[in-house]
């Protein structure tokens, strides 16, 4: 016999499986196809406008610097800003997602835009998030041509752009989304929930942001 | 690794003494404890969300055969490989020739305990494979030669002054008049040094915190990003994960996040947890173009309807050695194999046998801080007195001590000797200690009296005493 079949009949022998094994295949496939969702905190259940108030809350809590607009419209003009703040160059990689294409860029005239995957050698990136969760401040961010995972990571500053409608209360409601526009079982090659900037505790505890990925997560809220 | 447990009282004596050790070991209580109970005290459904956990915990178990095969077809049908490991030996050769198979030369590894406990890069070494560790934890026991001492902060046990040292005696291209005395300076070299070695790596290695049968993705939970930069840049990731990191669904994996990141290292969420399922797909720009998972039993299956099933509810947060004081005192490297502190002493003897890891479950004060901070419920205590049952029943303790519990016994089941000896022997050893209250030395104690002192007894037995309360209390009624 094979390892795997060795490690599941060592299991079905010590969980003394019956011969007869309906009702745990039954138990299995039930929750596989309901997924019921849990304990669900308090501060994760607001009304939607909250829910943006707390996103952005407890992003700046873990360290992100978050801006709203009110239009898809206004966001080139307020990553330009933020460039400019940080005195970063107006160089900057951006996935093909359609919601960023069409912002009026051309505007910033002084902006290059390169737009696919990081090669480590931009400086900034990009992208745009699936959406967001409020209860701990963080972005989702789901993997394909028009939102390289490269851009999450290798740049030094990361610049997310997220719809206020996206935002969601908790984890699980994040979840049924990805469901909702993946497919039942189906998921993206990546999925990136990401809270704060890149940081390492492993000398001496003590907590450094800009550890192997972006030093800086800004965030741009739409709506 | 060679395993230096049954050592585990020269190993605990030697940590003791080491002066490093015990300055760094300082720090857990700023970095962990304090942090955990701040973050705790912020989401009053902890207790709640705990019960939950372990309940999807307990059910994936009862049904881990059947979830293990649902996990498989999806993995499948999303374009990724498993392979099933029954031993360490397995794993290691399904690894390499997975990595002989794409003609690689070097792989980038993210954090992952279960590769330690295949000893996986000395297999790699020993192959003509280069492992680069990219956890800065990690890199810096690498440079050092060294295992973690702890399974999230690998390299607690090292001062900053130690760290720098080895980034001098390793970096040796970069200029040595530069400064190094912060922190920062620290993580900013290994950030420059580690940067080309993603892009040259052929494969990426990452461990799994859980894989998810509804979807066949695993799922790993870091702060630095050097996962993910290990996982997506190389054509080839292969992730390695034991049978009981699987949880059922995605709604199931987030009740566990919740308490995960917190009771590690007191974040409402890491900063990066990251979900994968399969290789890039069709017009994909980027991501890994082979995905395998390398899922390893080694003794796990035997645990199963054992006394000890509950340890397979563990989720690596390492609270229990946070919290527990023997870690604290001697570090991680004195358990002396992969897995230290509370959750290593009950591990470690199912995973390599009582008779090597048998010191380990009695290195505990059984104060139980382990089993109260346990995110999953874990009766650590309960299951350490298991196994000091186990090492009783097969002879493996020293004869002196044997003995000494036999004579114990003896009076302990024969409560007129016991009460005449008792008193006997007290009004004595009251009379001797009653100038200092305490004894310094005392023959037959050694073990006790060579690092502190023995309390004096009172002039009375415990009994004695309890005789005249009781005959008090019948007078005044």
């Amino acid at each position: 016999m094979d390892a795997k079949s060795n490690i599941l009949s060592r299991l079905r022998v010590a969980l003394l499986a019956p011969g007869d094994d309906s009702a745990r295949k039954a138990a299995v496939a039930a929750r596989l196809k309901s997924s019921p969702n849990g304990v669900i905190p308090a501060r994760a259940q607001l009304p939607a406008a909250s829910q943006v108030d707390l996103f952005i809350a407890m992003g700046e809590k873990f360290a992100a610097t978050v801006t709203r607009v009110k239009s898809a419209k206004e966001v080139p003009e307020s990553v330009s800003d933020y460039l400019r703040s940080k005195n970063l160059s107006s160089r900057a990689a951006m996935g093909s997602d359609p919601r960023l294409t069409a912002m009026p860029w051309s505007k910033e005239k002084h902006l290059e835009l390169k737009v696919g995957p990081s090669d480590g050698t931009d400086e900034t990136g990009i992208s745009h998030a699936f959406g967001a969760i409020a209860e701990t401040g963080t972005l989702v961010m789901t993997s394909g041509a028009d939102n390289p995972t490269t851009l999450n990571f290798l740049p030094e500053n990361h610049i997310v752009i997220v719809e206020a409608s996206t935002i969601k209360g908790d984890l699980e409601t994040i979840m049924a989304d990805i469901r909702k526009s993946y497919g039942k079982g189906v998921m993206p090659r990546t999925v990136n929930f990401i809270t704060g900037p890149s940081r390492s505790g492993d000398i001496e505890q003590k907590i450094i942001l800009g550890a192997h990925g972006p030093r800086a997560l800004h965030i741009v809220v739409v709506g | 690794m060679q395993i230096t447990s049954p050592t585990f009282k020269a190993n605990a004596t030697a940590a003791l003494a080491d002066v490093n050790l015990q300055k760094a070991m300082g720090h857990v209580r700023t970095g962990f404890i304090d942090k955990r109970k701040a973050s705790i005290d912020l989401l009053p459904e902890f207790d709640l969300l705990r019960d939950s956990a372990k309940a999807i915990k307990d059910h994936t178990l009862a049904h881990l055969d059947l979830y293990l095969e649902a996990y498989v077809e999806k993995v499948e049908k999303s374009g990724g490989h498993v392979h099933f490991a029954e031993t360490a030996e397995d794993a290691r050769a399904i690894i390499l020739k997975l990595c002989r198979d794409v003609g690689a030369k070097t792989a980038t590894k993210g954090k992952s305990m279960v590769t330690e406990e295949i000893a996986l890069n000395q297999h790699f070494e020993e192959n003509g494979i280069i492992p680069v560790e990219t956890d800065l934890g990690e890199y810096i026991i690498q440079l050092r030669g060294e295992h973690p001492s702890h399974i999230i902060a690998p390299a607690v046990h090292l001062t900053k002054e130690q760290v720098e040292s080895d980034f001098r005696r390793v970096h040796t291209h970069l200029d040595v008049n530069r400064n190094l005395e912060e922190p920062v300076t620290l993580l900013n070299e290994a950030r420059q040094v580690l940067r080309q070695k993603y892009f040259e790596a052929d494969v990426g290695i990452t461990g799994a915190n859980f894989l998810i049968a509804e979807t066949g993705t695993s799922v790993i939970v870091t702060n630095e990003g050097n996962g993910d930069l290990t996982q997506i840049l190389p054509k080839t990731h292969i992730v390695v994960a034991t049978i009981e990191k699987i949880v059922p669904t995605l709604s199931d994996v987030s009740q566990i996040l919740r308490i995960l990141a917190r009771s590690a290292t007191g974040q409402d969420m890491s900063v990066y947890t990251t979900l994968s399922t399969g290789p890039r797909r069709k017009g994909d720009v980027d991501g890994p173009e082979n995905y395998h998972v390398v899922i390893l039993d080694n003794g796990r299956t035997k645990m199963i309807g054992t006394e000890y099933q509950d340890m397979l509810r563990c989720i690596r947060c390492g609270a229990c050695m946070n919290h527990c004081p023997v870690y604290h005192s001697i570090g991680g490297h004195a358990y002396g194999w992969v897995y230290p502190g509370p959750m290593g002493a009950v591990l470690t003897p199912s995973l390599i046998g009582v008779a090597q890891g048998g010191h380990l479950p009695n290195a505990s004060t059984f104060c139980g801080r382990c089993e109260s901070v346990c995110p999953m419920k874990i009766p650590l205590p309960k299951m350490m007195r298991h196994w000091r049952e186990r090492e009783f029943e097969q002879h493996l303790q020293p004869l002196t001590y044997r003995y000494g519990l036999g004579v114990w016994a003896w009076f302990a089941t024969h409560p007129k000797a016991y009460h005449f000896m008792a008193k006997l022997g007290i009004p004595v050893l009251s009379m001797l200690g009653s100038a200092k209250g305490r004894f310094k030395s005392l023959p037959l104690a050694g073990g006790w009296t060579k690092w502190r002192d023995l309390p004096a007894p009172e002039a009375r037995t415990f009994q004695q005493q309890w005789a005249q309360r009781e005959a008090r209390k019948q007078e005044v009624r």
